[in-house]
């Protein structure tokens, strides 16, 4: 009955549609790649080392492929290794996370400390080794990354799983002898959706920020395929030379992504606090 | 001799969502040596009143209106050196909450000695006057060097009453310095404050919900209602000749140890001070209220000496 | 006497957690299928007895458990092994050599976070206008996701490039003549009284320092605005008014409550800032463990990664370990 009404006060947010257009508009040039793009983004198009022209809008790099027609590809690669990754550590980590909470005990116990001490270390390096160990591929670096952030979920859907426990209405559901999966599901799940929501876009921010990590040092994929990361990594070279706009716009097109899911955060969570109130 | 006069004073809440009238039109004042206690349900504008009276409403309130006399001087006219000055030395206040007013992360000393040097203490002094203060509130001297943590609620409150007449103000303000304590404690720390009254001359305003503690304690009792006062009379007059019907009401909702019978409680609740209803502010729940009560607010009446009564059953 | 024996506790709850990334590592670089030899060679083309023979060099060749626990026990007693790589040179010997230029980068972009981060979030909170509060906010969160690389090359690009104000990489202009003490180039300089070193050495530290700690502000901006508005709204700040506080030293006094939350995001923080210290590295030529990990993956050198890892893991641990010190040194309230 308010559905329609709560979507506009969520668009209404500054945040949440700013951030959400930025998104967008990657998602589509991932989608519609082969159209937008016009050159191939493997081949030569031109001289290498073009300064931004009406031909090559964002110039060309050291080979003579048109950059722009490379960060237009490369969108592809970033929002499937990181769709992937979130898509993996969120289901699992969120079901950890109900378990190990709503069963308690021992399990409960052994889990969260090995998912504390992941939650710990750093994360970028643990999915350095992790893609090491796995070899450099993209679905390798998905998985790398997908490990590294279960604990995110994890922590937190045990944290609100808990609290929900005390409360006593799930003892009631409890006395009257429901199945306890039902309980979970009917009774933790609308309220771990709200928190799940901030947290995964702000995972997701996080997920493209170590993924591009991962490309930099060349654990992602194998040249030529176009990747920001990789690329911004080669264009390193050409910078003190002069030739900025090899990095620049690899080097934009990160941070903007991750900006677009950290402003959804945002505004998810002000949205969040503002009703608390 | 008056201390303290209070001439009109009008205190507004701007919140977003409406302007907040948490005093209006308040007057009264306060003698050497006097406990005036000030009664009303939550919400009455008691604080609002009491932080007013050191001219420290917090934002987004405003003091619209009205004078704060302290020994001669409006202190609502003074600069904000000069108010720094005035308060802690010669009006000071003692919080409702010992547990949030302390300073948890400085011993008490410390803190104790910052206020006292910033009212002009040399070091020295301030170590003999902290001593002194600490022994009056009857707290040994080691608690100087503890932090708030390490002290129970009645020690804590010992300790900012402590602090507050350190500098033998005029007037000290204590809103609620009871509520937070245990029952033993605060018989206890109201028995303090009385002896300081006694022994320091100061003038006391005594904030309270509690109409039996204002009967027992105080000189004076004001009764406040939606930001503006009810019943103003001496202690014995008062008790003796109850008026108004709200001061009637709280009183028949005291529990009584002999009566059998369950105190009578006050039907209705509080208004919203956004939009204080017209005439009489208590008319939606008095049980004598008359068609002018719903249009025209009752004058402030001397039905007796020193007893002024603001209902149109005394009109 | 009670915070000796808190710090010990503390110390010893690090062992545990090392112990669980150890085995993960060791179980994703060993057990996982693939022979880490033909790995690191990136050649499947050896004969086979050559590759019995380098196995059994690297202890390859024992059961995986014996292996488990020999390491364990050779790291302890400060063997890390041997590189698979460059045969023979002892891992140990390279942490050495690196570790205190990953301290020194560390240790400077903590002190740019806290002024950058601490500093705007403080001059949010006592800014009148809830736009600049909102700003300040948003700023908070945009810089915490700008990716390192990026941001590190673009000021190489203005400062070094086009100002050339500052060196591009690199820890020292010259060599050679100056003998370092703890490894840390800035503090050594200092311990010599050696100014001109010191200015270079600073002068290398600034970009790198600078791009990490601008990324790692951020937190620190919205946790220092958040706290410093809800403790100035505070009965304790309405007591000290009602006292006749100076302003000036109230603010002083809320400030300090912002510390405990500052200190203990430290903590937490910690892990990230190692993190982006292996991109920093990379980005600025900067020798440290970093750069070193990332060597040692392009090569493949499983030894030596497994090493970094349980060296950032004990790193983390006694971070925390000081934080929680620092954090009880700091509010009384903390019980040991
Ligand atoms: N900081 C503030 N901002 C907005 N409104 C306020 C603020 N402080 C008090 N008010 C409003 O002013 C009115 C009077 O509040 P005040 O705290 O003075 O009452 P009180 O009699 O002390 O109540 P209590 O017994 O609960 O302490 C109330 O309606 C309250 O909601
Ligand atoms: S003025 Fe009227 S409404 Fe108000 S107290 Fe008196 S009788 Fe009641
Ligand atoms: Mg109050």
């Amino acid at each position: 009955m308010m559905r329609a009404q709560s979507i506009f006060t969520i668009l209404k947010n500054k945040y949440i549609s700013t951030g959400l257009i930025i998104v967008l508009v990657f998602v589509f040039m991932a989608i519609l790649a082969d159209i937008i793009s016009l050159y191939s983004p493997v081949d030569p198009a031109g001289p290498p080392l073009q300064p931004p022209s009406r031909d090559y809008f964002m110039g060309t790099d050291n080979l003579g492929r048109d950059v722009f027609s490379r960060i237009v590809y490369g969108s592809r690669i970033m929002l499937m290794i990181v769709a992937i990754a979130v898509a993996m550590s969120g289901a699992i980590g969120t079901m950890l996370g109900l378990i190990s909470g709503y069963l308690g005990g021992l399990l409960d116990r052994v889990l969260s400390f090995i998912m504390d001490s992941i939650y710990a270390f750093p994360s970028l390096i643990l999915a350095i080794s992790l893609s090491v160990a796995l070899g450099a591929s993209p679905i390798n670096a998905a998985i790398a990354i997908a490990v590294v952030y279960v604990p995110t979920y994890f922590r937190m859907v045990r944290g609100q799983v808990l609290s929900i426990k005390n409360e006593t209405y799930i003892e009631m559901a409890k006395a009257l002898g429901l199945p306890s999966i039902r309980i979970v599901l009917k009774h933790i799940l609308p309220h771990v959706t709200r928190t799940l929501m901030v947290v995964f876009s702000m995972n997701s921010a996080d997920a493209i920020l170590t993924e591009a990590a991962l490309s930099f040092m060349g654990l992602t994929v194998q040249p030529p395929t176009p990747d920001w990361g990789f690329d911004l990594y080669k264009g390193r070279g050409f910078i003190l030379l002069g030739y900025w706009w090899i990095m620049l716009f690899p080097g934009l097109s990160i941070p903007l992504l991750a900006v677009g899911f950290a402003l959804i955060s945002e505004g998810v969570s002000t949205l969040i606090t503002a009703r608390k109130r | 001799m008056e201390v303290l006069t209070v001439n009109d004073l009008w205190v507004k809440y701007y919140t977003i969502s409406g302007i907040v009238s948490a005093v209006s039109g308040v007057s009264f004042k306060l003698r050497k040596s006097e406990m005036l206690a000030i009664v009303g349900e939550s919400g009455s504008g008691k604080s609002t009143l009491g932080l007013a009276l050191l001219n420290m409403v917090p934002k987004p309130g405003r003091i619209e209106r009205g004078e704060v006399i302290l020994d001669g001087v409006n202190i609502l006219k003074s600069s904000p050196r000069e108010i720094m000055k005035i308060r802690g030395s010669r009006i000071s206040m003692v919080f409702q909450d010992p547990f949030t007013t302390l300073d948890p992360l400085r011993k008490i000393v410390d803190q104790f000695e910052e206020f006292l040097i910033e009212h002009g203490v040399d070091k020295t002094r301030a170590r003999s006057i902290i001593k002194e203060y600490l022994e009056a509130v009857g707290l040994p001297e080691r608690v100087m060097y503890s932090y708030p943590h390490q002290l129970s609620g009645g020690q804590k409150q010992r300790v900012s009453i402590a602090m507050a007449i350190a500098l033998n103000p005029q007037v000290v303000v204590a809103d609620e310095p009871t509520t937070a304590l245990d029952v033993i404690v605060q018989k206890q720390i109201m028995d303090l404050v009385d002896s300081i009254k006694e022994k320091y001359k100061s003038s006391i305003v005594l904030i309270t919900h509690d109409l039996a503690l204002a009967l027992e304690r105080a000189d004076t009792v004001m009764v406040m209602y939606g930001g503006n006062i009810m019943e103003y009379a001496g202690k014995t007059e008062l008790y003796g000749n109850m008026k108004h019907p709200y001061t009637r009401g709280l009183f028949e909702a005291l529990p009584r140890i002999l009566q059998k019978t369950l105190p009578k409680s006050l039907p209705g609740n509080p208004p919203d001070l956004r939009y204080p209803p017209p005439g009489c502010v208590f008319h939606p729940r008095c049980e004598f209220a008359m068609e002018k009560c719903k249009s025209e607010k009752p004058p402030l009446i001397e039905v007796s000496k020193d007893h002024i009564v603001a209902c149109h059953l005394y009109g | 006497m009670g915070l000796l024996r808190y710090t010990a506790i503390r110390a010893l709850m690090i062992i545990p957690t090392v112990l669980i990334l150890y085995t993960l590592v060791f179980i994703v670089l060993r057990v996982l299928p693939g022979n880490p030899v033909l790995a690191a060679l990136g050649t499947k083309n050896i004969p086979e007895e050559q590759l019995q023979a380098l196995m059994r060099e690297l202890g390859l060749d024992k059961p995986l458990y014996v292996q488990y626990f020999d390491y364990l026990v050779n790291f302890i007693k400060g063997d890390m092994g041997k590189s698979m790589i460059i045969r023979g040179r002892p891992i140990a010997s390279d942490i050495v050599d690196k570790l205190p230029a990953t301290l020194e980068l560390s240790i400077w972009s903590i002190i740019f976070s806290l002024i950058i981060g601490v500093g705007l979030g403080y001059l949010g909170a006592r800014a009148r206008s809830d736009r600049v509060k909102a700003i300040i906010r948003l700023t908070g969160s945009i810089v915490f996701v700008i990716f390192i690389p990026a941001l590190g090359l673009s000021l190489q690009l203005l400062f070094s490039k086009y100002l050339g104000l500052l060196p591009t990489g690199g820890r020292l202009s010259t060599t050679g003549y100056f003998k370092p003490i703890t490894g840390i180039y800035t503090l050594d300089a200092l311990l010599r009284l050696d100014i001109p070193v010191f200015i270079d050495a600073l002068k290398h530290i600034v970009l790198p320092a600078l791009t990490l700690g601008l990324v790692i502000s951020g937190p620190y901006m919205r946790l220092t605005l958040n706290n410093m508005e809800e403790i100035m709204e505070s009965k304790m700040i309405e007591a000290y008014r009602a006292r006749g506080v100076r302003d000036s030293k109230i603010l002083r006094h809320a400030f300090r409550h912002v510390l405990v939350p500052v200190t203990t995001y430290t903590g937490l923080q910690f892990s990230l800032l190692m993190g982006g210290a292996v991109l920093t590295e990379t980005t600025f030529n900067w020798p440290g463990i970093g750069t070193y990990l990332v060597d040692k993956v392009m090569y493949r050198d499983y030894t030596a990664i497994q090493a970094v890892i349980i060296i950032f893991a004990i790193i983390v641990g006694l971070t925390s370990l000081i934080v929680d010190i620092l954090y009880a040194l700091i509010d009384p309230r903390v019980r040991y």
